[in-house]
This record gives C-alpha cells, sequence and structure tokens, in this order.
C-alpha cells in the first residue's frame, strides 16, 4: 500500500503578516484555515481531518483549536516534532485520505514569537517539564544557533567546506525574496555581505541565520476525486518519507542529518530520482541545514554540498537546481519558528505555475518539500514530501 | 583572545534516574553506563542499554580524557562561551563546554582534560578544558 496518487493538495494560504501584534495565535490560525478553505472552494464544515502541530496550538494537542474553529472531524494528528511538523503532516494526511478515515484535510501553522520579542536562536529555552537530556545539556547553555553551529563547525572540518559556499545560500534565497512584497528581508545580499555580518555562533554569521516572523500558513488536501470536482490546478502527493535521527547513545555524528533516512523512502514511493526534480523546498533555518539536507538527500555527493551550492546554483533560472522561490526563512518568513509548512506553500505554488513571474520554474512538473524539524545538533525529525502536477 | 570567563551554570535536572551521576560529580568523578549484555558503553546514562535494550547497564568511571569532536563560541550572549561535544577516551561523545582557556583558540580534534564547574543551587557540572 501507498500513497502515491491518493491525495491531492487542493488549498493554500500563506498568512501576509510578519508582526503580529494585532493578533492572537488562534486568529492567525482561524485566518489561515479561512484563506486555504477559500484557495480550494470549500468551507469549514467540509473539514473532516484536522491536523495541527501541539507545539505551536494553545491548549492540549488540537482539542482547543478543533473548539475555536468550531471542527466537527473524524481524525485527529497534533505530531509535533518541531518546524518540520507540517510536512510530516502532509504524508499523515495522504495516508488517512488512503485510507478513507478521512476525505477533506486541514493543516494549520500560526505563531507570533517577533510580537512575544522571543530571541529565537540565541537565547537558551528551558521546557516545562524536564526532558531525560536535560541534566546534560541545559547546564551547556545550548540555544538554535549554536547547536547547527556545531554542525556547520564539523562539516568544515571534515570536508573543507567554507563560510564563503555557506553564504551561496543566502545570496541565492536573497534573489528570489526580491520579488516576494511579504518577504521579510527583500535586499538582495552578496557573498561578501554574509561574512561581513556580525558572528552570532562561530561559524554563523547573522546573515546565516533564518527570521525571526510571525503569521503562518495552512493546506487543504483531499481525495482524487474531490479534488477534480474543484477549479484548482491537480497537484498530488506522490511519495512522503520521514525519520527521527539522534545522539544515538553518544555515537554522535554531526555530519548528516535524517534526510539520509528520509529521502530514500519518499523517492522509492514515488517513483522518482533526484535529477527528476523541478524544483526543492528545503528548510532553510541556518545556510548550513540547506547544505547537508541537499547532500542527504542527494541531490550532490556527500561533503559536497558547499561546491553544489555555491556560483548561484540554487537560484530559478541561474543554476540548476531552483529552490525556495519565495525566500525561504532566510529571507520571506519563519511563522512560529516553524519553516515546514512555508516550504510546501511555495512548492505547490511553483507545481501550479503560481509562483512569481521571476522565479516560477518553467515545466515544473515534480517538486520536493524537505524539512528538518528539531535541531541537527542534537535531536531532529527529518520529512521529505514530493508532489507531482497532474 | 577571548579569555573564557565563568558564568552562571544553571543547576541540572536531577531525576531518580541521575542522581548516581550527579553524586559521582559531587565527588569529581564523571560516571557514564557500560551495558554487560553487549559491552556498548553510552551517554547521556540511562537505565536501559539504548543498543541492545538490555536494562543490565552498569556505572563506569571515565579518565576524563577527551578530544573535541565539535564546538562554537557564542558570541550574542552577555558572556560569550564554547559549546561543544567531547568524545571520551572510553568512546562516548557527549555534550560540554571548553572552559578556562582562549575562546579563540578551540579546535576540532583538540586534546582536551575534565574540570569541574559549580552550578546555581546544584551539583557541579563536568566540563573540559584544554589538555
Amino acid at each position: 500500500m501507498s500513497i502515491k496518487d491518493k491525495a491531492y493538495i487542493v488549498g493554500i494560504y500563506e498568512h501576509p503578516t510578519r508582526l503580529a501584534t494585532d493578533k492572537t495565535v488562534m486568529m492567525l490560525h482561524a485566518e489561515v484555515a479561512a484563506g486555504a478553505l477559500a484557495d480550494a472552494g470549500l468551507t469549514k464544515n467540509d473539514i473532516d481531518g484536522y491536523f495541527c502541530a501541539a507545539g505551536d496550538t494553545p491548549g492540549l494537542g488540537q482539542l482547543s483549536a478543533a473548539d475555536y474553529l468550531g471542527l466537527k472531524t473524524r481524525h485527529i494528528d497534533s505530531t509535533d516534532v518541531g518546524g518540520s511538523s507540517y510536512l510530516l503532516q502532509v504524508g499523515h494526511a495522504a495516508e488517512a485520505i488512503a485510507l478513507g478515515k478521512c476525505s477533506i484535510a486541514l493543516i494549520t501553522l500560526a505563531g507570533r514569537p517577533r510580537a512575544e520579542g522571543m530571541a529565537t536562536g540565541t537565547q537558551p529555552r528551558a521546557p516545562a517539564v524536564p526532558m531525560p537530556e536535560s541534566g546534560f545539556e541545559s547546564p551547556y547553555a545550548p540555544a538554535t544557533a549554536n547547536m547547527y553551529a556545531m554542525a556547520a563547525m564539523r562539516h568544515m572540518y571534515q570536508y573543507g567546506t567554507t563560510s564563503e559556499q555557506l553564504a551561496w545560500v543566502k545570496v541565492a534565497a536573497s534573489h528570489h525574496a526580491q520579488y516576494n512584497p511579504h518577504a521579510m528581508l527583500k535586499d538582495v545580499v552578496t557573498v561578501e555581505d554574509v561574512v561581513n555580518s556580525p558572528m552570532i555562533a562561530d561559524p554563523l554569521h547573522r546573515l546565516d541565520c533564518c527570521v525571526i516572523s510571525d503569521g503562518g500558513g495552512a493546506i487543504i488536501l483531499t481525495t482524487p476525486e474531490i479534488a477534480k470536482s474543484l477549479k484548482r490546478p491537480l497537484v498530488k502527493v506522490i511519495g512522503a518519507g520521514e525519520a527521527p535521527k539522534h545522539q544515538m547513545g553518544g555515537k554522535v555524528d554531526l555530519t548528516y542529518s535524517g534526510a539520509v533516512w528520509s529521502g530514500p523512502l519518499a523517492f522509492a514511493e514515488a517513483g522518482v530520482k533526484p535529477a527528476d526534480i523541478k524544483y526543492a523546498s528545503i528548510y532553510d533555518s541556518f545556510t548550513i541545514t540547506v547544505v547537508m539536507q541537499l547532500e542527504d538527500l542527494g541531490f550532490c555527493e556527500k561533503g559536497q554540498g558547499g561546491r553544489f551550492v555555491s556560483d548561484g546554483n540554487l537560484i530559478s533560472g541561474v543554476g540548476k537546481l531552483p529552490f525556495n522561490t519565495d525566500g525561504g526563512g532566510l529571507c520571506n518568513n519563519h511563522p512560529s519558528n516553524r519553516g515546514g509548512l512555508t516550504k510546501v506553500l511555495e512548492a505547490v505554488r511553483q507545481l501550479r505555475g503560481e509562483a512569481h513571474p521571476k522565479v516560477q520554474v518553467a515545466n515544473c512538473d515534480v517538486a520536493l518539500a524537505h524539512g528538518t524539524g528539531g535541531s541537527l545538533g542534537t535531536r531532529h525529525a527529518a520529512a521529505t514530501v514530493i508532489m507531482e502536477r497532474e | 583572545m577571548a579569555q573564557a570567563q565563568d558564568r552562571k551554570i544553571s543547576a541540572p535536572a536531577v531525576n531518580l534516574e541521575t542522581q548516581h551521576f550527579w553524586d559521582g560529580a559531587a565527588e569529581g568523578k564523571l560516571l557514564y553506563k557500560k551495558c554487560t549484555q553487549c559491552g556498548e558503553p553510552h551517554f547521556y546514562p540511562r537505565t536501559h542499554c539504548p543498543f541492545c535494550f538490555s536494562d543490565k547497564t552498569e556505572w563506569a568511571e571515565a579518565s576524563g580524557k577527551g578530544t573535541v569532536y565539535t564546538y562554537s563560541v557564542m558570541r550574542r550572549a552577555p558572556i560569550p562561551y564554547a559549546i561543544a561535544y567531547v568524545t571520551l577516551a572510553e568512546g562516548p561523545t557527549m555534550m560540554t563546554n571548553i572552559v578556562d582557556c582562549d575562546l579563540d583558540s578551540i579546535k576540532i580534534g583538540q586534546a582536551v582534560r575534565l574540570v569541574f564547574k559549580p552550578s546555581e543551587g546544584g551539583p557541579p557540572v563536568p566540563m573540559f578544558t584544554p589538555a
């Protein structure tokens, strides 16, 4: 049994706000849900499966959200593994639809860390309830930036990756963001701009880090039959994979991510290879995240990611693998400190032919969205989704 | 030159599974766990071996010798500090801080030795300094 061709993405919406001082988190969830429903041509009471991540949704799992939104469903999934949760949920929703457990699935993400003044990357986060590893990590002040930085430092040591190579990821994102009116950072930057920006956590500079933004997004998936009755371009899920990676009992290896497992699962299910992918949305919490995930997904050999992203290879119309044509997390937005959902949105726009004309990939028939939730430096969940235009 | 300064270290969360580890820390010992069934050492210490899942694990004392697997100096902090993973001579790699040195001199592969630093209201915490 496979999810290939069993579920179609018929509704997407990205909240235009980047600073939501005038909205609650639940208002944002409701607004993105309404936006995706309008895009699909469906109404709230059509939803019979609701997917959200416990970590960005107020309340116990999704219960308060289901109450607030007035949902009556027959399938519940509040899986939370951080920023990649929504990529997992696209796969989970496709599974539920394939099995007949629901027919119209809604996925939402929303948050306002910027309005709340959160120092997302540099402030260690203390969990309300200690985790089993807490005593062995919290005293050392792990934040988000220095955890990814340790992966970057090891990658540089082991493979000769340079700060200039990492900077190309940001340069490519900025080339795309200039065409996105909603992007937080619209200025095109150079490699020099990135490597001369202030050091945050060696070897990551300020411009190696994604933005801190408010907002959110939503996705609606449905059955082939319902999708064909709607008036939207037909974009279907053809493969999905997910995998956790962690410290492996002390056999720590920060040179690769869980994409080495999630990627092959998704490619095998979809029956395509990296060379078939016309556009890739790659979670860009930091520039190093993109380099490692591209290697692990098989777009280049292990250790060659720095060379692969250099010289504009990720810029639409210039390079071989157009990525994050909305500007990604590095320039556009990173709602609720979670970049997985917006990765799906831009991939769907590309497949529909609805990306900005300056960044639209010609004949974009197969696209990939991939993300890392948690941290490359400790433990994370990798998730890969492959989609096709019919 | 950016000499490491002492910063306030939060007290580690101690539970019934890790009390023995922190009692050892108070005596200047760095403990890890070893599985008596498959022989694999592991870190952080837990009751069930994460490799063979046996609950026949026992405590062992590390020599305190290790090498830097990777590190990063957090510059955007009131007091810059170096976080690291250090691979112990006994095998497992653990998260830690590199202290009492020039932060700009730290290198991957560098030999380091165990030191303990006081925490705020908790047991001392194992850290490393250049050997």
